[in-house]
């Protein structure tokens, strides 16, 4: 108890501190009584809180992703049906602790159910993917096509039944690409499982579909792997237009050799062709993605130095307490940017940066370590490439970790900078609001909301809801909105929550594992101004995979020209005097008033420093003076 | 927005979960694929929604009930090591043990008790006659590590709690190898998340043991 009050007053003095070093774009620390603690629960109806963001459509899960008996995932308590959602205040006292003390020894009887066993993890949503007007939601069951051309009024085009999980899934073309990780999953798409330890008709591994016929996709190839593929990332590599190619992260048991020729979980210093310490590089000829194979399966943990594969020993330590040794086997996820030839990869007990510009054979630059870190998980970079974002999933995802007893390091975002091709730690973000034990939380998917001049991201927590922050100073990072609901149930946790929110095209879309397609408008604030948000919303991406980053350029133009005016303003990083006289050009597009503010700010650039320095140059360059 | 809402409560009544479909012809169809290269076919929700699972295998329940009394022992572990180190990051090690594996009881205890199965009680492996589970300390050795104190104490626990650890590990990959097992999407992430972190604390320790004997 001791320990817990001290740490808790540590956490309180570093908030205070952050606080009062902040700068202006820094709010005041969230308000004691967040509106996010002690929300009704509910599946349909829980009470919500929403700060900055607003929910602008919901689409439950259509037929065929839910047990109709049960279509929350699991048994619930009876809700009032006449509440309705978007209630901004806390309509009931904070969930009831679960679970009766069990028996404190002896041998316990079997008893009757105490709820239905419920689907569990059978239909929750996952990964997200986009192409044009088109939103694709993978589902542990499949997946769910999308219309979003108009996102208050989405509607679903086709569901695609297709089990094995986590069914993340990605867009080139007219090819979708599926992770598929579990034992249950049949290269025919069954739903029967396959209950043989070994089997030919078990599929693990990445799956191709063609999506031509939006109404009719067909499964062109299925590629087999050792591990099968919790998460993927496509690549391109620009000197092979022929190809793209795919990197397979496989965090399961390897399965054994008699179901898949070749696969072997030995140790790597008995076996050297162990199905540990790697990824796998599929490589998918656009001409015929039939024949898509895996090409390489490259030894990214190992030591440059001695060519040991379990090579991040002693890399990346720490201080005592860290981790040493190589138990880092496996990547969870990977985050590439092609325009920098960059890949971030979240890989169990290290966070690597790879170079890839030869896609099929990328080489580790730097890895990291953190002894707060239970599980690194995800990568996001900013848009520059000077930093990245890493999550740590301790729990899993299924299980509450945002609790006021959790520590505000654990299961948090760490913020690196990039300096010289190395991870510099800054800081960590979590949540800002504690959720109950009935709310699995803990940080997950996000992707950048491309504000010019800002390094701003959005991010699903599960049931802690959407949280949208800046970490433009990797040092402090901000919370600037948040969309948060009740648990889906007061007594019992049942698994669900945002998977992922990402910005696309002008809208957030979180895929909620239970509740469905959730699609939100962020709203003006002192933290965003009208010109910042009208700025994002001028970029456009004709497909969008989170993990494959693209690099966002903004054109120029008065809209960009007033975002970076407000942050300047708000910095008080620009003479009042000239802030008001590009004002009045702009609202008057007085052209050679334009030039010449251009070439003043070009002059006020050269003798500012930091990121303000960057905005004067990138104002006095955005200027419409032509 | 309108729609929806009574469609799905249309649909959670209705059993045969048809309602919506009937009601409107333009229904978004569902898809099934087949095999690489074979055709696709259009099926309905409640072939879609299939409830009925793979039985949950007795490897799967067993495996539940095994781990209920290897976490507890770990809880005991790090009760011990609270009251005996003097080190802060043995103390963040014990609050990130306890904290995760509390937190996993609870989640087996339901799970094993929402199929109507036992979900022993947090002592129940002190019992007359009990097997341990892989990497479990025998009453001996947990006297013995109840009278260590200081830094012999860290050592002990270390070495201890790593092969406790490594017990996990086996019990995972016995349930992955048992015919029929873990086909339950909930059973494989679990398994699969025991496995992950458990790793990474055994190598978070086996650098702490280090440390301690430099």
């Amino acid at each position: 108890m001791k320990t817990v009050v001290t740490r808790m007053l540590c956490a309180s003095a570093i908030l205070v501190g952050v606080v009062a070093a902040g700068a202006q774009e820094r709010p005041a620390a969230p308000p004691p009584g967040d509106p996010r603690v002690g929300l009704k629960a509910g599946f349909k109806n829980p009470g919500v809180a929403a700060s900055n963001m607003e929910l602008v459509k919901n689409l439950p899960k259509p037929p065929g992703f839910f047990d109709p008996k049960e279509p929350a995932g699991s048994e619930t308590e009876p809700e009032k049906p006449e509440e309705t959602e978007g209630a901004e205040k806390p309509a009931a006292p904070p969930a009831e602790k679960p679970a009766a003390k069990p028996p404190a020894g002896g041998k316990p009887a079997a008893k009757k159910p105490t709820a239905q066993r419920g689907s569990g993890l059978n239909f929750v949503n996952s990964d997200m993917a986009f192409r044009g007007n088109q939103l694709f939601i993978g589902n542990f069951s499949g997946f769910n096509i999308y219309d979003i051309a108009n996102p208050a009024e989405a509607q679903l085009i086709a569901s695609v039944i297709c089990p094995g999980g986590q069914g993340d899934v990605s867009i080139r073309g007219n090819l979708l690409i599926m992770s598929v990780e579990q034992t249950r999953g049949r290269i025919d798409c069954g739903t029967s499982g396959v209950e043989d330890p070994v089997s030919r008709e078990r599929f693990r591994g990445i799956r191709i579909f063609d999506i031509t016929e939006l109404k009719k996709p067909r499964q062109l190839a299925a590629v087999q792997t050792c591990r099968g593929s919790h998460t993927h990332t496509l690549v391109e590599d620009p000197d092979d237009k022929a190809n793209i190619y795919v990197y397979g992260s496989g965090t399961g048991t390897p399965r054994p050799a008699e179901e898949l020729a070749g696969c072997s979980a030995g140790k790597p210093e008995e076996d050297p062709n162990t199905a540990l310490f790697s990824i796998d590089v599929i490589q998918i000829p656009l001409a015929s993605p039939e024949k898509a194979r895996i090409v390489s399966r490259p030894r990214i943990f190992a030591d440059p130095a001695t060519g040991a594969i379990a090579g991040l020993a002693k890399k990346g330590d720490h201080g005592p307490g860290t981790q040493t040794t190589s138990e880092t086997n496996q990547c969870h996820d990977i985050t590439v940017f092609p325009a920098l030839g960059l890949a971030a990869g979240a890989c169990s007990g290290n966070g690597i940066l790879l170079d890839i510009s030869d896609p099929v054979k990328p080489v580790r630059l730097d890895a990291a370590s953190d002894k707060n870190f239970a599980y690194w998980h995800s990568a996001t970079f900013n848009n520059d490439g000077t930093k990245v974002i890493f999550t740590d999933e301790w729990g899993g995802g299924t299980r509450p970790r945002c609790r006021a007893t959790d520590l505000p390091e654990w299961g948090a975002n760490a913020i690196f900078d990039i300096v010289d091709r190395k991870l510099q730690f800054r800081s960590y973000y979590k949540l800002p609001a504690p959720q109950t034990e009935v709310e699995n939380c803990v940080a997950h998917n996000g992707s950048l909301v491309p504000v010019p001049g800002r390094d701003i991201m959005v991010q699903g927590w599960y049931q802690g809801g959407v949280s949208v922050f800046d970490f433009t100073d990797s040092a402090k990072p901000f919370e600037i909105a948040y969309f948060d609901r009740g648990p889906v149930d007061g007594k019992r946790l049942i698994t669900a929550g945002q998977w992922s929110a990402y910005w696309y095209n002008g809208h957030i879309y979180g895929a909620e594992m239970a509740r469905g397609l959730d699609i939100f408008r962020l709203k003006p604030s002192e933290h965003l101004s009208p010109n910042e948000l009208e700025a994002a919303r001028l970029v456009h991406y004709d497909a969008f995979n989170p993990q494959q980053q693209p690099l966002v350029t903004f054109p120029a133009g008065a809209t960009v020209a007033r975002a970076y005016l407000d942050q300047l303003m708000r910095n008080n990083a620009i003479q009042p005097d000239r802030a008001a006289a590009v004002k009045a050009a702009l609202d008057s597009n007085d052209r050679a008033q334009l030039a010449t503010l251009a070439a003043q700010l070009g002059q006020d650039a050269a003798a500012a420093t930091g990121r303000d320095a960057a905005r004067l140059k990138a104002l006095a360059e955005t200027l419409p003076a032509k | 927005m309108r729609i929806w809402p009574v469609c799905f409560a249309a649909l959670a009544a209705a059993t045969a979960g048809t309602a919506c479909r009937t009601a409107e012809p333009d229904q978004p169809p569902i898809i099934q694929p087949g095999a690489p290269g074979e055709s696709s076919r259009v099926i309905a929700p409640p072939d879609a929604a299939n409830p009925r699972r793979p039985a949950d295998s007795a490897a799967d329940v067993a495996f539940m009930q095994g781990m209920i009394g290897h976490h507890a022992q770990a809880l005991e572990m790090t009760a011990l090591l609270k009251v005996r180190t003097r080190s802060d990051d043995m103390k963040k090690l014990a609050q990130r043990i306890e904290v995760s594996q509390a937190d996993e009881i609870r989640m087996m205890r339901d799970w094993l008790e929402s199929r109507g199965a036992e979900a022993p009680g947090e002592h129940a492996h002190h019992g007359e006659g009990v097997t341990l589970m892989p990497g479990m300390l025998t009453p001996e050795e947990m006297s013995r590590l109840a009278a260590a104190t200081g830094p012999a104490f860290d050592k002990l626990f270390l070495e201890y709690m790593i092969s406790h650890h490594e017990g996990a590990l086996v019990m995972v990959k016995k349930l992955f190898s048992t015919p029929g097992a873990a086909q339950d999407p909930d059973i494989y992430a679990f398994a699969s998340d025991v496995d992950a972190d458990q790793r990474m604390e055994i190598a978070r320790m086996a650098a702490m043991l280090k440390e301690l004997q430099k």
